[in-house]
């Protein structure tokens, strides 16, 4: 080998460690910089997440709350057969009603006067609440019943603060200035009061005479049923195909073609798969309209492309050597794949997949093709029922709510949307702990 | 320069080729790995690849048991007859030869499992053991023929990975001697060890000896001359020269061979 030359070169690295050249300056204010510019990306989307956030607490918040007018009452056998007895019978309950409402504003030591229109623009037409209740549960006459009424939409939003008593005009068909002074007046004797809305979660959709009574629960079981649907078919052709195509198929033009396509379909849009259900699962197969199942076959489409990218982004992650190794001892293909490949890219696969029916679980288009936004006012009765019946789904509903005009509806579509946030959150968090369960090191 | 080293016994133990190559070439697409390389190699002897790096020992390596077919641009043609088969012929099925002529890698590459798992695999699979405690028996047989048993038989439920890279070489090793294959193929198994494992590890070469045939390749001409009884230096993609052990590093016949072993190429 040769020897190092002999001849005495002078370094280019003479300078004092203690001070910078040029050039290290110069690269440490290029790198200074690079960071500004990262910090202020991640402050501006910091923001833009603050404001958004805001955004939806403060207007979607106040659907979780409801006013209520609770009142005391007693029905006597007497009053009751009495009642039956009239010709107009919701009247006469509503008499016994306002008398029981009155002694209790007494006894708290507010003077305040009802008249039957003012009560109906309160509370809406109480009488058949109260005759249903007592026909229902004749067990209760003689006893003291608590009845929780829903006040009206404009009380709720009187109490919420977003309705103003200057807002009300004196030939208002709903509510009458001297309306609040009622309320107030109810209000101070904790007759009416917020609560924290139940139903919004539970409850079903209701028409626009009831707003207030909306709840979001029959989408939720909607969306639930799809999500089922899209996991027992996504993912495992999703991961079955990734494996085909990742670790047995042969490369050539023809799974090139197949990988190029499937990129593509991830790029399609949503409206296009929901347009193909239409025409294949509803008009060629004649699988019934506004079902979740067809949803969950359409959103099924949609998310394939997804799991079978990431699956196979998470195989392709996964060291040849480790198949080398286990081949190198006699297993075959696919006992390497199953025993080895698969395990270490099951936390890639899993939150490829979790974070694709996330995706599905907040698509609205390809649902309003299929029919899914109709007007969903009950639960399901069975399991199939809840597969094939017509259900919505939480996004479709949240549309269905901001079409409609009552400012009531425009409320609770921010309440749903704060809900279905909540269940992408769940899913996000389910994904990042199972990725941290399973991930190990290599 | 090889006169001080006490050179094992020359003596080829048996005449019969357990492995026998003929006209093999190796392409990765339009590289030519491989060029016509014909040997023979024999049964209980410990056969040693030298020669300058990517001049294709680990690729005529893995042509033996055919891990080859693995990399999809490689194409092997030519014959190679182990006891007298062609392993390429249709009909053999790759999985089965590999359970009979094992390998270790250029890089150690255990499983992300634990110690125990790595060894008990091969058994398992290939159905070695009829109870646990003779999975217990072979995982420790194997860990000790590795010369590791002492560092973790304190610790089997540990992750492989979680081994030092000399450590990982031997369990590799041990992994490949636990399904007690006939063939051993070794790809530079001490280029990560110290030489007190070093010296294991050609200890345990010479011990397979008895019963396998092992095929090593090795950087070090000193580790070639240790532990094998024959030498086939490449250069190239062309197996320049083959023979007894001795008679390469004492009397080569090729020039090339004697640059190299004189550390002139390389
Ligand atoms: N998977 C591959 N794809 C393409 N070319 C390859 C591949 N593996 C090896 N080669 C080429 O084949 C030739 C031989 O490689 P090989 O790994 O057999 O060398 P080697 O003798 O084992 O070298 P080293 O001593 O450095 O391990 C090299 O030119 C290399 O670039
Ligand atoms: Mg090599």
């Amino acid at each position: 080998m040769t020897d190092a030359s002999a001849q005495p070169q002078t370094s280019k690295h003479s300078g004092s460690l203690l001070e910078q050249d040029a050039r290290t300056r110069r690269r440490n204010a290029k790198e200074a910089r690079f960071k500004a510019y990262g910090i202020a990306a991640i402050l501006v989307g910091v923001l833009a997440l603050i404001v958004l956030l805001w955004a939806i607490l403060s207007n979607g918040l106040p659907a979780f709350q409801r006013a209520i007018v609770q009142v005391d009452m007693t029905v006597t056998q007497e009053e009751f057969d009495a009642a039956e007895g009239t010709l107009f019978k919701t009247k006469e309950y509503e008499k016994l009603f306002v008398t029981a409402l009155s002694s209790q504003m007494m006894a708290a030591g507010i003077d305040a006067n009802f008249e039957g229109k003012a009560l109906e623009r309160l509370l809406g037409k109480v009488g058949g609440t109260i005759r249903a209740y007592y026909r229902e549960n004749p067990d209760q006459i003689g006893e003291v019943v608590t009845f929780d009424l829903a006040a009206a939409s404009r009380i709720d939003r009187y109490l919420k603060g977003s309705l103003k008593r200057e807002d009300i005009g004196p030939d208002n068909r709903f509510i009458q200035p001297e309306d609040f002074d009622v309320a107030d007046a109810m209000r101070e004797a904790g007759l009416l009061k917020q609560v924290f809305d139940w139903n919004f979660i539970t409850g079903v959709d209701t028409g626009v005479d009831n707003p207030g009574g909306a709840g979001i629960g029959a989408s939720v079981l909607g969306s639930f049923f799809m999500m089922i649907v899209v996991l027992f078919l996504a993912l495992p052709i999703g991961v079955a195909a990734s494996i085909y195509l990742e670790e047995f198929a042969p490369k050539n033009r023809f799974t090139d073609f197949i990988e190029v396509n499937i990129s593509n379909l991830a790029a399609v849009p949503s409206i296009v798969f929901g347009i193909l259900g239409l025409a294949v699962f509803i008009q060629f197969m004649h699988l019934p309209q506004s079902a979740p199942l067809v949803g969950g076959l359409v959103l099924t489409l949609m998310t394939l492309p997804t799991i079978i990218i990431s699956t196979r982004a998470s195989l392709k992650a996964v060291p040849p050597s480790i198949r080398d190794a286990a081949l190198g001892v006699g297993a075959s293909k696919m006992q390497s794949v199953f025993h080895h490949v698969l395990p270490l890219a099951a936390p890639g696969i899993l939150t490829g997949t979790i974070i694709g029916l996330a995706q599905a679980l907040g698509e609205t288009a390809p649902l309003l093709l299929i029919g899914m936004v109709g007007f969903v006012a009950r639960y399901p009765d069975t399991f199939l029922g809840g597969l094939e019946g017509p259900n919505s789904a939480m996004p479709a509903q949240i549309y269905n709510w901001a079409a409609r005009s009552d400012p009531v509806f425009t409320e609770k579509a921010w309440g749903g949307i704060i809900i279905l946030l909540v269940f992408l959150l769940a899913m996000n968090i389910i994904a990042i702990i199972l990725r941290r369960r399973f991930e190990r090191r290599w | 320069m090889l006169d001080d080293q006490q050179l094992v016994d020359r003596k080829v133990q048996s005449k019969e080729a357990k492995i026998a190559a003929r006209g093999v070439n190796v392409h990765y697409g339009v590289t030519h790995a491989i060029k016509d390389v014909d040997v023979d190699i024999d049964h209980k002897t410990v056969t040693a690849f030298i020669g300058p790096s990517g001049c294709g020992k680990s690729t005529f390596l893995r042509c033996i048991n055919r891990m080859n077919d693995t990399i999809d641009v490689a194409r092997v043609t030519g014959d190679i007859l182990i006891d007298n088969e062609n392993i390429y012929d249709k009909k053999v099925d790759p999985v089965q030869l590999r359970a009979k002529v094992g390998m270790v890698f250029q890089k150690p590459n255990p499983f992300p499992k634990s110690i125990y798992d790595n060894i008990a695999y091969g058994p398992r699979i290939h159905g070695l053991a009829k109870s646990k405690a003779d999975l217990d028996e072979i995982v420790e047989k194997s860990l000790r023929r590795g010369a590791i048993w002492d560092e973790v038989k304190d610790r089997l439920n540990a992750p492989g990975t979680g081994l030092s890279g000399g450590q990982q070489q031997r369990l590799c090793i041990a992994r490949a001697v636990a399904t007690e294959p006939e063939v051993l193929l070794m790809d530079e198994p001490c280029s990560a060890l110290d030489p007190i494992a070093t010296a294991q590890v050609e200890e345990l070469i010479d011990e397979l000896r008895q019963n396998y045939s092992v095929v090593i390749v090795t950087h070090s001409m000193q580790q070639a001359a240790r532990v094998s009884q024959k030498t086939a230096f490449f250069h190239l993609g062309t197996l320049v020269e083959f023979g007894e052990t001795g008679q390469i590093f004492t009397n080569p016949q090729d020039e090339r061979t004697e640059s190299y072993i004189t550390g002139r190429i390389g």
